[in-house]
């Protein structure tokens, strides 16, 4: 073992890995700033920051996708340069990716072998990866099925696949990026579980996530990141969300959402018996019925792809359904001619898709063209018939961008320069701003900073006791109970039960989404 | 019309279906392999023509076939090379690299080949020592008097060109390559999920770059049998169109190697009929004119490209330039 360690050794055993001095600059902007981290073997750490504060490019640097402008990395006490990923694999070190780098229509032992075959033919490979993959399987929580191809299994399952593979190349240290944002509750346990294990084995894990409740739940030690700055590395049993969200945000941030109780008044959406069925012929909305009031929160908690999705879209008016929707007690078209989103938005109803770089937004297009989608063709953005009014859009766009605290506050930048939450807060205040009766909310937060979390709430509760109706769908179990006055749960396409948020909490949600039966009854 | 009559009529039809068959499956093994990577390869077309003129020309000049071979694969190699460098190296578009590719090959084959023989841009016909020959494979004549068996080895299965067993060959190769080798498996998985392969470590360029360099000997061979197998000269636009419906029974093929072979059959068999039978009579009372049965493998390919024959799920990532991402 070298003995080059800049550090005073204490412990008898080098650190699994030990970054000195780590600096990163793309062009103008410093990812990373002079960044030293020491994470000891057998040991799970969690690196937590805001979007954008550098912890996808520190981790990119020890997975060799970009060289580090100054710095050292030490790999158990020894001096490593990690120029490509090869390197990395080659110094034990194994990612899972945010987004799964599979192939999709290969088998899991195919995926499991890509680029690490023994010889040229596959037969000897592909039983080597079987032998082990069932080893792994027994030993720590993570059987799939080998032929099975990627495509047919759930996210959990592919997640397993990508920790699978990391294992196949003996990676001792596990970096994580985000893993559970597509994760159901109870499979984020069972990765915890898993990761828990390959602790105990030995192996030293890395979990990046900006989730607080995970870090809390599964880590060790902690590093907090922001702006392309190491802030603090604590002990995680000596540390509260609280503080991890203060060091992050560099100021104090409301966890919970402070709101006064719901004042209901009459129904503005009602629903009976809703059906949908999708292109492929699936029904994936079996008979829905419910009612969201004037100053009211109704969330819509379900695990993604239980009928949740086609609900908003059946409202937002680009899916077809059959049933009863009325909208301030008149009945609206779901079929015909007027069951298009411009008829929707006439109703008053105003619409924050889920996917908002698909939906909610043309990334390539400018902020303040985003900024009037669905809304063009009113009067006060046209000239005439045939010109629009681009520098009154101008102006309004960056009226509205100061109100709803957009950065950088620049009508001209395209959306996909700008992070998530400002790409969600230029969404909300295209919505929110038109004054809506019905406002409908998709995963408002997905994908956005603590900070601008905390201001989407906000901004959803003030419009909430404006009078306004809201319909929250939500994947996140926290945001639903925090947010909603009523919450109804989702799966296969029923609607499970309703509860009341003070009266339940993420376990019984969490067994309604898996479609089982609880004994707590409406509220 | 008695039995005999017909099984010779038969044995013409499907010998000639394979005659004609070659040059598709030569390029359409060629896109197999680029497209399975994830190059989308319009300019099979260019690299056919290239070849043909380039394979006759020298065929021609050395008087030695198999000198006009080498110089077809390695024009076509040129031609495989640039669509290389402008769509991996430079991530420029693979479509419009390849139709500039048939541009060129037809452009400069007329202009090299009036400079060179002075003939209208075609290569004087070749004389025997420069064109390929029919293999009798052993047995072909004692075997030919066994009913039914006999005709077909002796005048189907032997008896063809030399390059015509190699793409038949190459069939069952292929898919052995893809389906059960590494290089076929990284090769696959390049034209599907390219950052699974360079997350893992193996170097995403170096295979597209395989998999185009294979396409550019393929198309080298078909274009070689087009002049010096098929034809026996160069002629101007000989490809007439192969490359393209090369692409049409690729597509059929969803990709796959056996299917390929399959699809390359049907569009040579529509060719051999419209060859055999210009005018075909139906039940004396109406005649489908020549031109119809000329055309068929063209609508076909129509057919085909507008999607109304099932669904086809091209590789993931094919026609675009792999961009690491962090």
């Amino acid at each position: 073992m070298a003995n080059e360690n800049l550090q005073e050794r204490q412990e008898t055993v080098a650190p699994a890995i030990e970054l000195v001095g780590i600096s990163k600059a793309f062009g103008p902007v410093q990812a990373n700033k002079d960044i030293s981290l020491s994470v000891a073997r057998g040991s799970i750490h969690g690196i937590v920051g805001e979007n954008g504060a550098g912890k996808s490019t520190l981790m990119s640097i020890l997975y060799g996708f970009y060289k580090a402008d100054a710095g050292e990395v030490f790999i158990g006490g020894v001096k490593t340069r990690i120029p490509d990923s090869s390197a990395a694999i080659a110094a034990g070190i194994g990612m899972v990716h945010q987004h799964f780098k599979l192939v999709e229509n290969f088998t899991v032992l195919e995926n499991v072998i890509l680029g690490m075959e023994d010889g040229g033919l596959l037969k000897p490979s592909l039983a080597k990866a079987r032998k082990l993959l069932k080893e792994l399987s027994d030993e720590y929580e993570l059987s799939v099925d080998p032929d099975a191809l990627v495509e047919n299994l759930s996210v959990g399952h592919q997640q397993r696949v990508e920790i699978l593979k990391a294992l196949y190349r003996q990676a001792d240290i596990l970096i994580l990026d985000e893993p559970t944002g597509v994760l159901t509750p109870a499979e984020a346990d069972h990765l915890f579980r898993i990761l828990v294990g390959l602790r105990d084995q030995g192996k030293t894990i890395i979990l990046i996530t900006h989730k607080l409740r995970e870090i809390m739940e599964v880590t060790d030690t902690v590093s907090v990141m922001r702006r392309g700055e190491m802030t603090a590395t604590v002990k995680t049993k000596d540390t509260s969300p609280e503080q991890l969200a203060e060091l992050m945000v560099g100021r104090k941030v409301l966890l919970q959402i402070d709101k006064k109780p719901a004042t209901p008044g009459a129904p503005i959406l009602e629903i009976e018996n809703l059906q949908v069925v999708d292109d492929k012929g699936v029904e994936r909305v079996k008979g829905v019925s419910l009612e969201v009031r004037a100053g009211e929160i109704l969330g819509i908690a379900g695990v993604s792809g239980n009928g949740q999705t086609e609900l908003l879209e059946v409202l937002g008016g680009y899916q077809k359904a059959t049933g009863i929707i009325r909208v301030n007690g008149e009945e609206i078209d779901l079929t015909g001619k007027y069951s298009d989103g411009q008829s929707r938005r006439h109703r008053g109803i105003a619409h924050v898709p889920e996917d908002r770089q698909s939906e909610g937004l043309i990334m390539d297009f400018m902020a303040w063209e985003n900024a009037i989608f669905g809304y063009h063709n009113e009067p006060a953005y046209n000239k005439n018939a045939l010109m629009m009014d681009n520098l009154a859009i101008r102006a309004e766009t960056e009226a509205k961008m100061e109100r709803f605290d957009v950065r950088p506050p620049n009508p001209k930048l395209e959306a996909k320069n700008f992070s998530g939450g400002n790409q969600q807060k230029i969404v909300l205040a295209r919505e929110i701003e038109r004054n809506p009766d019905l406002l409908l909310v998709g995963q408002p937060t997905r994908g956005v900073d603590i900070g601008a979390i905390e201001f989407i709430h906000q901004q959803i509760v003030e419009l909430r006791d404006q009078g306004k109706a809201i319909l929250l769908v939500s994947v996140e179990l926290e945001e639903i109970l925090s947010l909603s006055d009523r919450i109804i749960v989702m799966f296969d396409g029923h609607i499970m039960g309703e509860r009341d948020p003070a009266n339940t909490d993420e376990k019984e949600l969490g067994m309604l989404m898996a479609g089982m039966e609880t004994d707590g009854g409406a509220a | 019309m008695d039995f005999a009559h017909a099984f010779l009529q038969i044995i013409i039809a499907m010998d000639m279906t394979i005659r004609l068959s070659v040059v598709l499956l030569f390029a359409c093994l060629a896109g197999l392999y680029s497209e399975r990577a994830g190059i989308f390869d319009i300019g099979l077309e260019g690299k056919l023509l290239i070849s043909a003129f380039f394979s006759a020309s020298f065929s021609y000049e050395t008087g030695n076939v198999w000198l006009g071979l080498l110089a077809g694969v390695g024009a076509s190699m040129v031609f495989a090379l640039i669509h290389g460098i402008a769509s991996i190296t430079y991530r420029g578009n693979q479509l419009i690299a390849g139709v500039a590719l048939n541009f060129l090959a037809s452009g400069l084959t007329i202009v090299i080949g009036l400079a060179w023989f002075k003939e209208g841009g075609q290569s004087p016909a070749l004389p025997q020592s420069s064109r390929f020959h029919e293999l009798t494979l052993p047995f072909a004549d004692t075997l030919r008097d066994i009913p039914l068996f006999g005709p077909l080895y002796a005048d189907v299965i032997s008896g063809q060109k030399p390059l015509v067993y190699i793409a038949f060959l190459l069939i069952p190769f292929t898919w052995w390559l893809l389906f059960r080798t590494r290089f076929g498996l990284r090769l696959r998985a390049v034209g599907e999920n390219p950052a699974s392969v360079d997350t893992a470590g193996v170097s995403v360029i170096r295979y597209r770059y395989a998999a185009v360099m294979i396409a550019g000997v393929l198309c080298g061979l078909g274009g070689a049998y087009l002049a010096t197998s098929q034809a026996s000269a160069f002629g101007r636009e000989m490809s007439s169109g192969r490359g393209f419906i090369a692409l049409a029974a690729l597509i059929f093929a969803k990709w796959r190697p056996w299917y390929a072979l399959m699809s390359c059959l049907l569009f040579g068999f529509l060719e051999a009929v419209s060859n055999l039978y210009p005018n075909i009579d139906v039940f004396g009372i109406f005649e489908i004119p020549v031109q119809f049965t000329q055309a068929l493998p063209y609508i076909l390919t129509v057919v085909i490209l507008a999607g109304f024959v099932g669904k086809a799920v091209a590789p993931r990532a094919g026609g675009e330039p792999y961009v690491k991402e962090r």
